[in-house]
C-alpha cells in the first residue's frame, strides 16, 4: 500500500483517571508512525503497546465490533462525541482525517448518568436500565411467524427502521448540553409505537421508559438537536417528538388495572 | 407508579416541557396582541388612549385575564428555570470546551439568559408604564388615563429606548428558538412541516421583536 510510507506523528492529550473515586487529568502523549489507514482505535492500540513496553498502565477504552454496529466504542474527541464526523462511530474514524502534527484531545463520554470507570471508559448501564424498563415487546415463543402475516406500510416500516438503527452508544447523552438521554429513549418508544407488534404495550412502555430515564440523572430536552447532529446512526429528533406524543397520550389515558380491580 | 401517571406527568422531563411549550406559545400570542395595541400609538393619542380605556373598562374580566397571564408567566418561568437547573447537574463536565454548534445555536444556548432578561424587563416595564406616572385626558367627552403621554414621556429618554430595544432583541432571540422548539416539545414535528415551522418562528421573532423596537424608536424620534 502506497500510503503506508507517509506516516503521521500526533500529539495526544488523553484523560487518565485511575478509578471513579479519584480526580483525573489530561496527560500528554506523542505517537509516531501512525498510518493514515489506521482506525482511531488502532492508533490508541499502538500507543498502548508502547505504554505496555515501557511498563506503564495502558489507556482503558471501550470497543468491541470495530465495525460501527455494536455501540461499544465511545470517546469524546476534540470535544465531540465520536469525533464529530457525520454518521461515524469512533471505531470508524480513520487517521487520514487528521494531519501529521495535529494535537488531539481525547476525553470519555461525559454525563451525570455516565460515571467514569477508568480513563476513557464510562459506566453506560443507565442506558440498559432505560431499555429494560420497556424497550421490548412481549411475544409468545414458538415458530417464527410468517413475515407477511402482519402487513406494515412501507413508510411506517422505514420510519421504525430509522429508529431501530440506534446502537445505544450514548453519544446523544455525551453531546447533549443537558446530558439528556431523550434521543436514545425516544428511538425505542417511537420504533415500537410505530409497529403493530409494539402498539399493545405502547402506553405502558412510554410511561415506564420516561419514568426510568428521568430517575437515572439524565437531563431534560431543550431542543438544541445536538444529539441529532452527533448520532452515528443519524437518528432524527422527530422520534423525540413522537415519544412526547406517546407519553402525553399515555399519561392521560392509560390506566393499568390493579389486582383488586381485576388486573394481573 | 402506573396509577399516578398523571401525577408523574407534572414532574417528568416530557410533561414539564409540554407545559413550558404551551405557556411559551401562549406568551407568543400575548406578545402579538400587545404589539397590535402598541401600533395604535402610531395612529394617535386618542386611538391609543381609547384602546387602553376599553381594556380597563372590562373591569372584573380584565383582572381575570391579567391573573391568567400572570399564571402563564409564572408557570413558564418556574418550570423553565427548574428544568435548566436540573440540566446543569446532568450535563457532562468536560476538561476542554465541548464543541457545540452543530445542533446548538446561539439562540438555543442563551434561552435561560434571554429569559431572565425578559423577566427583569417585565418588572421594570410594569413599573414604568402600567404603574408609572398618571395623567388624565378627555376623549369624546369621557375622562380617561392619558397612557399615551406616559408612554411618550418614557420613550423620550434615549436610555429607556436603548434598554427597550435591547430587551426586544432578547425577546426576538428567545422566540427565534422558542417558537419552533415549543412545537417539537408538544410533539408536533413532522418532516413535511417542521422546516416551515422553523421559518415561521424566525419570521415571528423578527416581526414581533422588530415591531416593538420600531414603535419605541418611532416614539423617541417623534418626541413628547
Ligand atoms: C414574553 C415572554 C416569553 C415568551 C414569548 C417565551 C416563549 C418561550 C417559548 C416558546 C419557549 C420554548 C418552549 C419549548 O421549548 O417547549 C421558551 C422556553 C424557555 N423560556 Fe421563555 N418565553 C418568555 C418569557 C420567559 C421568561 C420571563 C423566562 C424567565 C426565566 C423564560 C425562560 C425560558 C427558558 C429558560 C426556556 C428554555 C427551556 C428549556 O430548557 O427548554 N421565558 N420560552
Ligand atoms: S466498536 Fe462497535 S461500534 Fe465502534
Amino acid at each position: 500500500m502506497a500510503s503506508t510510507t507517509d506516516t503521521m506523528s500526533l500529539n495526544l492529550k488523553i484523560w487518565r483517571q485511575k478509578d471513579p473515586t479519584v480526580e483525573g487529568k489530561l496527560v500528554d502523549y506523542k505517537v509516531d508512525n501512525v498510518s493514515p489507514d489506521q482506525s482511531f482505535l488502532e492508533m490508541i492500540d499502538v500507543l498502548n503497546d508502547q505504554l505496555v513496553r515501557k511498563g506503564e498502565d495502558p489507556i482503558a477504552f471501550d470497543h468491541d465490533c470495530r465495525e460501527g454496529i455494536c455501540g461499544m466504542c465511545s470517546m469524546t474527541i476534540d470535544g465531540k462525541a465520536h469525533g464529530g464526523f457525520k454518521n461515524t462511530t469512533t471505531c470508524q474514524v480513520h487517521m487520514r482525517l487528521y494531519k501529521s502534527g495535529d494535537t488531539i484531545v481525547i476525553e470519555p463520554f461525559r454525563a451525570q448518568a455516565f460515571p467514569v470507570i477508568k480513563d476513557l471508559t464510562v459506566d453506560r448501564s443507565a442506558i440498559d436500565k432505560v431499555m429494560a424498563a420497556g424497550g421490548y415487546v412481549t411475544a409468545n415463543t414458538g415458530n417464527a411467524p410468517d413475515g407477511n402475516a402482519i402487513p406494515i406500510p412501507k413508510p411506517v416500516a422505514d420510519a421504525a427502521m430509522d429508529a431501530a438503527a440506534c446502537i445505544g452508544c450514548g453519544a446523544c447523552v455525551a453531546s447533549c448540553p443537558n446530558g439528556s438521554g431523550m434521543l436514545f429513549m425516544s428511538a425505542k418508544v417511537s420504533q415500537l409505537a410505530l409497529l403493530p407488534q409494539g402498539k399493545p404495550e405502547a402506553p405502558r412502555r412510554a410511561l415506564n421508559m420516561v419514568y426510568t430515564h428521568d430517575s437515572l440523572g439524565f437531563g431534560n430536552c431543550s431542543v438544541h438537536a445536538e444529539c441529532e447532529a452527533t448520532c452515528p446512526k443519524g437518528i432524527s429528533i422527530e422520534h423525540i417528538a413522537r415519544a412526547n406524543r406517546e407519553y402525553m397520550k399515555a399519561a392521560f389515558s392509560y390506566h393499568e388495572k390493579t389486582h383488586s380491580e381485576g388486573g394481573a | 407508579m402506573m396509577t399516578s401517571a398523571v401525577n408523574h406527568y407534572f414532574r417528568s422531563s416530557i410533561g414539564r416541557k409540554h407545559l413550558v411549550g404551551i405557556t411559551g406559545l401562549l406568551l407568543c400570542g400575548f406578545l402579538v396582541s400587545h404589539l397590535l395595541g402598541n401600533l395604535l400609538l402610531l395612529v394617535g393619542p386618542d386611538a391609543f388612549n381609547l384602546y387602553a380605556h376599553k381594556l380597563v373598562s372590562l373591569g372584573g374580566l380584565l383582572y381575570v385575564l391579567e391573573a391568567g397571564l400572570a399564571l402563564v408567566f409564572l408557570v413558564h418561568m418556574y418550570l423553565a428555570v427548574r428544568l435548566n437547573l436540573e440540566n446543569l447537574r446532568s450535563r457532562g463536565k468536560y476538561a476542554v470546551k465541548k464543541r457545540t454548534g452543530r445542533g446548538t445555536t446561539l439562540m438555543s444556548a442563551t434561552m435561560p439568559y434571554t429569559g431572565m432578561i425578559l423577566l427583569v424587563f417585565l418588572v421594570l416595564h410594569l413599573m414604568n408604564l402600567k404603574f408609572g406616572s398618571v395623567y388624565t385626558t378627555v376623549v369624546d367627552g369621557t375622562e380617561m388615563r392619558d397612557i399615551y403621554k406616559t408612554t411618550m414621556e418614557y420613550f423620550a429618554s434615549p436610555v429607556s429606548v436603548g434598554w427597550y430595544v435591547f430587551a426586544m432583541f432578547c425577546a426576538a432571540f428567545h422566540t427565534a428558538h422558542g417558537f419552533s422548539s415549543a412545537f417539537q416539545s408538544l410533539g408536533w414535528n413532522h418532516p413535511k412541516y417542521y422546516g416551515k415551522v422553523k421559518i415561521i418562528g424566525y419570521l415571528y421573532a423578527i416581526l414581533v421583536g422588530g415591531g416593538f423596537a420600531f414603535v419605541s424608536v418611532w416614539a423617541y424620534l417623534k418626541g413628547v
